[in-house]
């Protein structure tokens, strides 16, 4: 079998999984895989941009990935006048003293001759302007989240079309990697791969933390779409007579009709960063990527600037998992900040990566789509070996309760199995790169 | 009067805790560390294999007394801890013919054994949510206290209280006798020689003879030990959840590289440093400074320079300084 033919099957293969899922569960779940697949298949371009064809370990994805969720409340909610009263600009002027913190105590380290000054220097900085900045900031931040707070307690956001936060949350996520590879990066690979999951859970932690800026915990609901409303579709004569034309119930009518929208609306981007990534793959700056992953040293040899190369596509990277959570947080309306686990937005998006074929775009893509479909029905499918394997015992048997209450578990499991099994034996991923 | 009673205060909400929580963090990166010395790879699951070992002394813990079986006043688990320890040691080594024997033949580079151990993490992680589900469990029976607040405030007559807690005795007693066992074992025995030959060149070590199958052996079950005796010790001083044991992987690591990744001592004070630098930033000063300022000068705020669930931010600042200024930790450890 030829490797495009190959390439081919495995994808008629997932394109069977989905339609299968549509015609045996109903075409509602079937169009949720696919729509979450196709942003998991942005996430492995991603992370294939960096570690297949770069080979930068970058264990942090949750982070930027959430970095793109708050894109989406920052860009397109409705700003809140009485919060922005409150205390929105000295917010503002606060951060800009942090900022203007850390900005002077490098300079204070790079400009101070004498080592011992240099240090004293930046620790005086540093703490002056920590206490300057909090002396401002909290009380304002009090302010703000004492606006109404069971709907609103933030600032809100810029009113935006939604769209526009799909590249904004590329650009959070690229200016997150750009800080964090400028430390990491150069350093021993295990170092960045820390570093990274370092970034991530501060940035949940951020996002879960400061109210005023995501409204933490309490979620931000209501997040403006960029498709219209079921109910109003439902309401819509001409959309109810075109449903009957198909012989559709306009209820399902309408969710399938918005579900299709995103669809299309992600296959978009989608297919524009494939182009943009196989271009780039192919191009002389490609193949410097390749040459510098497989031998570091022989790149530097010929003039390469390996360091500020690694910077650039980790920041690439990082900003397509930022593209990437901006249009998961689009999907579901709402940013949910507890939801994101390290184990589902970053390890099982290294398990497509690695499963799919890693320095093969394609197969990243292969990847998102599989192992997300597996993710969600090896549940169902885990259930029903469960009621098999547990038929014979008896009824009220305390080990067939715990065995069918721990099936969603099975989970984790299961893709670590994968993983290791496909490590092992064919380490190259399904299809692998030329 | 006034001095001693904010170090009363200081004692008891910053000095104690931190001294459990660096014994906890130093066993944990002691795991982290000899893996990364011998196997030369970073062990993600070690937060994992914790939880793993945890979770198997939890089991026994709930048998024993099921059965009747105690040694109050001190907590049942410790009885059942070199069970847990075997337990763990079989899985680890049972992990390592079936995954890591065959990149470590293939001399595999040690970015893919990291990922390996990505996987190794989730079918772990996998296992004890399984087993014992995701939510909190608490095993720790016994007494209570070494000496609680009143009865410190009786004896003294000060107005402060000072409470130690059992569980905090038992870590700092338990990390010191490991420490001492594993440092004599590196130095003293023929085994922990050949490891630390090995650690240090591993053609040399070959040559002279010694089998890189039994140092790795040996290395597991040194893992084993101590990352389940690391787990129960932070279970039982706060409580056992998988998702903590997970998140735990950051301080240890941040610990094990301050310290030097691959040496032993480092791992140590990374630990304490890690540990220290977590309780003093989240901890809410107001107490102490109202003991030592005067009146006048006493804060209104809480004094406190970052809310604890920022807490994993401190271990990663220290983190990102010690590998600005200083890559291989402050003991040497490995170099870059």
């Amino acid at each position: 079998m030829t490797e495009t033919t190959k390439t081919f099957a495995l994808f008629a293969l997932v394109a069977v999984l989905i339609i299968g899922t549509g015609v045996i569960q109903s075409w509602n779940a079937a169009l949720f895989i696919l729509n979450m697949g196709l942003i998991s298949a942005i996430m492995s371009l991603g992370v294939n941009l960096q570690w297949g064809i770069a080979g930068l370990l970058n264990v942090g994805i949750m982070g930027f990935v959430a970095l793109g969720g708050l894109a989406t409340v920052i860009v397109s909610m409705e700003p809140v006048p009485d919060a922005w009263d409150a205390g929105g600009l000295r917010i503002l002027f606060g951060l800009g003293i942090g900022g203007l913190t850390i900005g002077g105590a490098i300079a204070a380290y790079k400009k101070i001759g004498n080592p011992r000054g240099r240090v004293l220097g930046m620790i005086a900085v540093l703490v002056v302007g920590m206490v300057i900045y909090r002396a401002i900031i909290m009380p304002a931040i009090k302010a703000v989240e004492a606006v109404n707070p069971a709907t609103e307690g933030y600032l809100g956001g810029l009113g935006l079309p939604i769209l526009l936060s799909w590249p904004v949350g590329g650009l959070l996520a690229a200016a997150a990697a750009w800080v964090i590879g400028k430390t990491a990066l150069g350093l021993r690979s295990d170092y960045l791969a820390i570093a990274t999951l370092g970034i991530s859970e501060i940035l949940i932690a951020v996002i879960k933390n400061e109210d005023w800026l995501s409204r933490g915990v309490k979620n931000a609901i209501g997040i403006p779409r960029p498709v219209p409303y079921e109910i109003d579709l439902q309401n819509d004569p001409a959309f109810v007579e075109r449903a009957a034309g198909f012989g559709l119930d306009p209820t399902i009518a309408s969710t399938l009709y918005v579900k299709l929208l995103y669809a299309g609306l992600f296959a978009i981007v989608l297919v524009v960063l494939v182009w943009l990534s196989q271009r780039a793959l192919n191009s002389p700056w490609g193949r410097m990527m390749r040459a510098i992953r497989d031998n570091e040293t022989a790149a530097r040899a010929m003039g390469k600037n390996v360091t500020a190369r690694h910077l650039q596509v980790f920041v690439l990277g990082s900003a397509v998992c930022g593209i990437a959570g901006a249009m998961m947080t689009t999907l579901d309306s709402q940013l949910t900040p507890a939801s994101y686990q390290p184990l589902r937005f970053t390890f099982l998006i290294w398990v497509m990566v690695i499963v799919g074929g890693s320095g093969n775009n394609l197969g990243s893509i292969l990847g998102g789509f599989l192992i997300w479909f597996l993710w969600v029905q090896v549940e169902p499918i885990g259930f029903w070996v469960m009621e098999i394997v547990t038929a014979p015992m008896a009824e009220d048997s305390a080990i067939r309760a715990h065995l069918l209450d721990s099936v969603a578990q099975m989970r984790l499991l299961t893709m670590g199995i994968f993983l290791l099994v496909m490590l092992r034996f064919n380490p190259r991923g399904l299809i692998p790169e030329k | 009067m006034e001095l001693l009673n904010a170090f009363i205060v200081l004692a008891n909400f910053v000095l104690v805790p931190a001294i459990a929580y660096g014994s906890q963090l130093a066993l944990g990166a002691l795991g982290v560390t000899l893996v990364y010395g011998v196997l030369r790879f970073s062990n993600f699951a070690h937060g994992d294999t914790m939880a793993f070992g945890t979770m198997v002394v939890i089991l026994l813990t709930w048998w024993m007394q099921s059965i009747g079986i105690s040694i109050a006043p001190l907590p049942t688990a410790l009885l059942a801890l070199p069970l847990g320890i075997a337990v763990t040691a079989a899985l680890l080594i049972a992990t390592d013919r079936t995954v890591y024997k065959f990149y470590r033949t293939q001399k595999s580079p040690p970015v893919i054994f990291l990922i390996v151990s990505l996987g190794v993490m989730f079918v772990m992680n996998g296992l004890v949510r399984f087993i014992i589900g995701v939510d909190d469990q608490r095993f720790s029976d016994g007494e209570r206290f070494i000496i609680s607040a009143r009865e410190f405030k009786k004896m003294t007559g000060l107005s402060e209280g000072l409470a130690i807690k059992t569980t905090q005795g038992i870590t700092v007693i338990t990390a010191i006798v490991v420490v001492a066992v594993l440092f004599w074992f590196l130095n003293k025995t023929r085994t922990g020689k050949s490891m630390r030959a090995f650690s240090d060149n591993e053609d040399l070590a070959l040559l002279s003879g010694i089998n890189p199958e039994r140092v790795v052996f040996y290395t597991w079950l040194i893992v084993a030990a101590l990352a389940t005796i690391a787990g129960t010790l932070y279970g039982l001083d706060k409580s056992f959840k998988p998702f903590v044991y997970f998140q735990l992987l950051l301080p240890i690591f941040a610990a094990a590289i301050v310290g030097g990744l691959g040496s032993p001592l480092g791992a140590i004070a990374g630990g304490f440093i890690i540990a220290f630098s977590e309780v003093m930033i989240t901890y809410a000063w107001k107490k102490v400074f109202g003991y030592i300022l005067p009146e006048a000068l006493a804060p209104d705020g809480l004094v406190q320079l970052l809310a604890t669930e920022y807490k994993f931010a401190v271990s990663f600042v220290i983190l990102v300084i010690v590998l600005l200024f200083k890559p291989t930790g402050l003991f040497k450890g490995k170099a870059l």
